[in-house]
């Protein structure tokens, strides 16, 4: 690897998260050359791992805050694009339902709180209304109202077509690389990063949980402080997205949006998730009381969940800070931009983020020339909700049984400019080993597949063993 | 292989999902009575089911009189079958099952429909999974059941650690043991919940034997590493906390019926056993469905479901004949005490003839001792003073226990002696 790096960039994206990706994909659409940095072997391997895959509509967030205004606006782009893109969607709405006299007294001012903020179709529910749109609930419910434009997405396809367009469009993406360091000389960003140095003339800083460590590196402050909230969730067997149509919301909290029932738009149904804040900013660790607890929260709720079987659990880390707000911030003499803070509706409003990452390059005296032409590539079909490939010609074979994911996806999964690094990466792909046999039956066929792709390998050769 | 792939055909006389030794065994029979078209649908490259990556003994004695490995036994099988001309048909995934009988298939070609007089449900057992005993801590590599390390070890060749822990003590966990050797793999521990051993007396030396320290009333609470495992905290029988260094964790045993299909189908299942429920014939709450082997329950051996499969074999040829009582009313059977994980048939078509299944099959949750009874209304029509353990056979002859029976559902109880 030569020490120079080998062109100057109009901007370094720093971070491959869904906010990362949504930038990188916004700013090479409006012709900016952009390269994304990012310091896992995988794309998406943060806080974007671990999330509940739903579309907020913003209803609940603070009217008037930047957050509301980019889930608004991301939230528009998604439907706009999704088509095109072969992104999901589960146009499935969300209940807000009270289980007590003090949550049933909040909801008017809920209500409120969503028409404030433009999602002016939400209608009150009486308890026989909200049993009649869902029979499974327990009867224990007060009282709610729904909110019909909340869905439910793919939370990687979604971020790894919008990085995706952007390499389709020019965009250079370098993985396992981690910014260390770096000057500014008042025109150009020298980036110091364990792959290599990097230039460019502008830097994003979308380093999720890693975001104000980033600020420190390059700027040497921060205006905030990231301490990881996590969330831990339960994942029930397909057989249980029959129990719920809609996603079950509770009453929010100031600190949480609160333990949710949703199917997925891979067909499970998932509770989750809690809300732990602690110091760690890479360790997603389950434990059991709590998982326990979930599974205990859902069948509360969704009693007919007490006869079936869980087929995952996991944990992610959503980067918090001291502010309840958003942390956007342009620093025009520098030419830097911190998206930071991004603390659990990043899926929803990272489109709107990225608009307004744009708008305050514009506002540095950036100008770009959109290209003539835009490609626009297409995201494979993972949703139980579609035609999948195992249901077409010349699929190479089912590996993965539970999931359904055959060859030819794997091997598509493991080829091209973002091909998986990572059995964790391979996973959110194309689902493999993620159903409910947890790899009992594929593994051996998997190690075989991956076969020297992976830093990090399923097994070792055995060629004495056998 | 995808080049010399057989056209599948639309309809059959009896489609059987699954070939291992049950659903193997029933096909074969099936032939062997003159049934026209027979078509075992399995979903791996190569038919044999679960003994395919078994590489230890014994199997075979019961079905070929001799001792053999799994997947010498595997290979016999598909011959047998194939020798009586029965169709496998492999890498062929039956993706929903719907009333008609029609079955949803996906093969490398893509999506296809059948249609079969009957239809035999022989999908298996595996292990239930680390998520789903919610076992904490992070999600490294190296953490694997003990199917998943038998496909490793003897089917791709590889080795996904070192010095493991193998988490629980079933017959299915002394394998591990075995597959562990094979690869030069050396387990740190052997980890049991429970206060004793759950496998049979003469498997108890063996975890010594091979210099594996064994931890009993032991709960494995948290697995540590962020790529590759580093260690597990281990809760002893005082409550006591420690870390134990290793690079993997074998998580072995507590089967669960591979259900699926009836599960996103329209067949009952029993929440005890986790299968479909069945009457003496194997016949599941669609009459058209039957089903033998492991999907019935956790666990049997591979010679025991081979058995069932045979009697399931003779059972559809009867059906197909016209021969098969179709059953008038039924004689549920009702568990009445937490220490009876389930029972099986879960209920009798009456009126009562023998059928696929001579025995009722019970296995209890923890070892208890006492008298068992089954009763028709306040008549005790059978009873036993016995003492059992989980995991292990627990056979009443059918025909003593429900003959006599009047009403509409037996109950069994259990009265324990401490």
């Amino acid at each position: 690897m030569p020490d120079a790096p080998a062109e100057t960039f109009d901007v370094t994206v720093i971070g491959a998260g869904v906010v990362g990706c949504a930038v990188a994909r916004r700013l090479t659409l409006e012709g900016a050359r952009v390269q994304v940095v990012e310091k896992a072997v995988d794309i998406l391997d943060g806080a974007s791992k671990g999330n509940s895959g739903i579309l907020h509509t913003g209803f609940d967030a603070p009217p008037g805050s930047l957050e509301q205004a980019c889930i608004a606006a991301g939230y528009r782009e998604y439907l706009e694009i999704r088509e095109r893109l072969n992104l999901p969607l589960l146009t499935c709405g969300a209940l807000v339902l009270a289980w007590n006299e003090e949550e049933e007294a909040r909801l008017p001012a809920l209500m409120e709180q969503a028409r404030a903020n433009g999602v002016d179709d939400v209608a009150a529910l009486s308890r026989a209304e909200i049993l009649a749109l869902e029979p499974n609930l327990s009867p224990r419910v007060r009282a709610g109202f729904n909110v019909p434009r909340e869905y439910v997405i793919d939370p990687w396809s979604a971020p790894s077509v919008y990085l995706q367009q952007a390499l389709d469009n020019g965009a250079a993406c370098r993985r396992g690389s981690e910014v260390l360091g770096g000057a500014f000389d008042g025109e150009t960003w020298e980036l110091e990063t364990s792959g290599g140095p990097l230039r460019s003339r502008a830097v994003v800083n979308c380093a999720g949980l890693y975001g104000d460590i980033v600020d420190q590196r390059l700027l040497g402050e921060s205006g905030f402080t990231i301490r990881p909230r996590k969330g831990q969730f339960v994942v029930f067997d397909k057989a249980a997205a029959r129990l719920a149509q809609s996603i079950i919301l509770p009453v929010p909290t100031a600190k949480t949006k609160g333990v949710v029932i949703c199917r997925t738009s891979f067909g499970n149904l998932l509770v989750g998730p809690t809300a732990e804040d602690q110091d760690s900013r890479d360790d997603a660790s389950t434990d059991g009381a709590t998982l326990q607890m979930l599974r205990a929260k859902g069948i509360e709720m969704l009693p007919a969940l007490a006869a079936l079987p869980v087929t995952a659990t996991y944990a992610g880390l959503r980067p918090a800070s001291e502010h309840k707000d958003y942390q956007v911030k342009a620093r025009a003499e520098q030419r830097y931009v911190t998206v930071g803070g991004i603390r659990s509706t990043g899926l929803s409003s990272a489109l709107g983020l990225a608009r307004e990452v744009h708008r305050l390059l514009v506002s540095f005296g950036d100008s770009y020339r959109p290209p003539q032409q835009v490609a626009w590539p297409r995201a494979g079909v993972l949703t139980d909700y579609a035609e999948r490939a195992w249901a077409r010609p010349d699929n190479g074979g089912i590996v993965c049984h539970c999931e359904l994911v055959t060859r030819r996806e794997i091997e598509a999964a493991l080829d091209g400019p973002l091909a998986a690094q990572s059995l964790s990466g391979l996973k959110r792909r194309t689902r493999v080993t993620m159903g409910r046999c947890q790899g009992f039956y594929c593994l051996g066929a998997l190690s075989q597949i991956t076969e020297g792709r992976f830093d990090s390998p399923l097994a070792e050769d055995d060629r004495d063993a056998g | 292989m995808p080049g010399d792939a057989k056209a599948l055909p639309q309809a059959v006389e009896v489609a059987v999902v699954g070939g291992g030794p049950a659903g193997l065994a029933a096909a074969t029979r099936l032939k062997e009575h003159g049934v026209a078209s027979v078509a075992v649908l399995d979903r791996e490259p190569r038919a044999g089911g679960i003994p395919r990556h078994c590489g230890h003994y014994p199997f075979g004695l019961r079905e070929f009189h001799r001792l053999l490995r799994g997947p010498d036994y595997a290979r016999r099988l598909v011959a047998r079958a194939e020798d009586a001309g029965v169709e496998i048909y492999p890498q062929t995934t039956v993706t929903g099952i719907t009333p008609g009988p029609r079955l949803s298939l996906s093969t490398p070609g893509g999506a296809a429909d059948m249609t079969a007089k009957k239809v035999l449900l022989a999908t298996g057992v595996r292990e239930t999974s680390r998520a789903a005993r919610f076992i904490g801590g992070q999600r490294p590599l190296g953490v694997v059941s003990t199917g998943a390390l038998q496909s490793l070890v003897y089917l791709a060749h590889k080795r996904p650690f070192a010095r493991p822990v193998i988490l629980g003590s079933e017959l299915v966990s002394f394998s591990a043991i075995f597959t562990c050797r094979h690869a030069g793999i050396r387990p740190v521990a052997m980890v049991e919940p429970g206060e004793r051993v759950t496998a049979r007396s003469f498997t108890r030396a063996l975890p010594r034997l091979f210099g594996v320290p064994l931890h009993l009333g032991t709960e494995l609470v948290t697995i540590h590493g962020k790529e590759r495992v580093e260690g597990v905290t281990l809760r002893g029988p005082g409550g006591a906390e420690q870390v134990l260094d290793c690079d993997g964790v074998i998580v072995t045993g507590a089967f669960t019926p591979e259900a699926t299909l009836c599960r996103l189908g329209h067949l009952e299942l029993d929440p005890g056993s986790g299968g479909p429920v069945i009457d003496q014939f194997g016949r599941c709450s669609d009459p058209d469905f039957f089903a033998a082997g492991n999907l019935l329950r956790p666990v049997e051996t591979a010679g025991w479901s081979w058995h069932e499969g045979v009697a399931a074999g003779d059972v559809l040829t009867e059906c197909l004949a016209g021969r098969l009582p179709a059953a008038e009313r039924h004689l549920e059977i009702v568990v009445d005490h937490p220490a009876i994980k389930l029972a099986l048939p879960q209920r009798i078509a009456l009126p009562f003839s023998d059928g696929a299944l001579t025995h009722l099959q019970l296995r209890v949750t923890r070892a208890a001792g006492g008298k068992l009874e089954a009763r028709d209304g306040d008549t005790v029509v059978w009873s036993k003073t016995l003492s059992v353990l989980p995991e292990r056979r627990l056979l009443l002859p059918l025909h003593d226990v429900v003959g006599k029976v009047r009403g509409a559902t037996l109950s069994l109880r259990f009265s324990e002696v401490a």
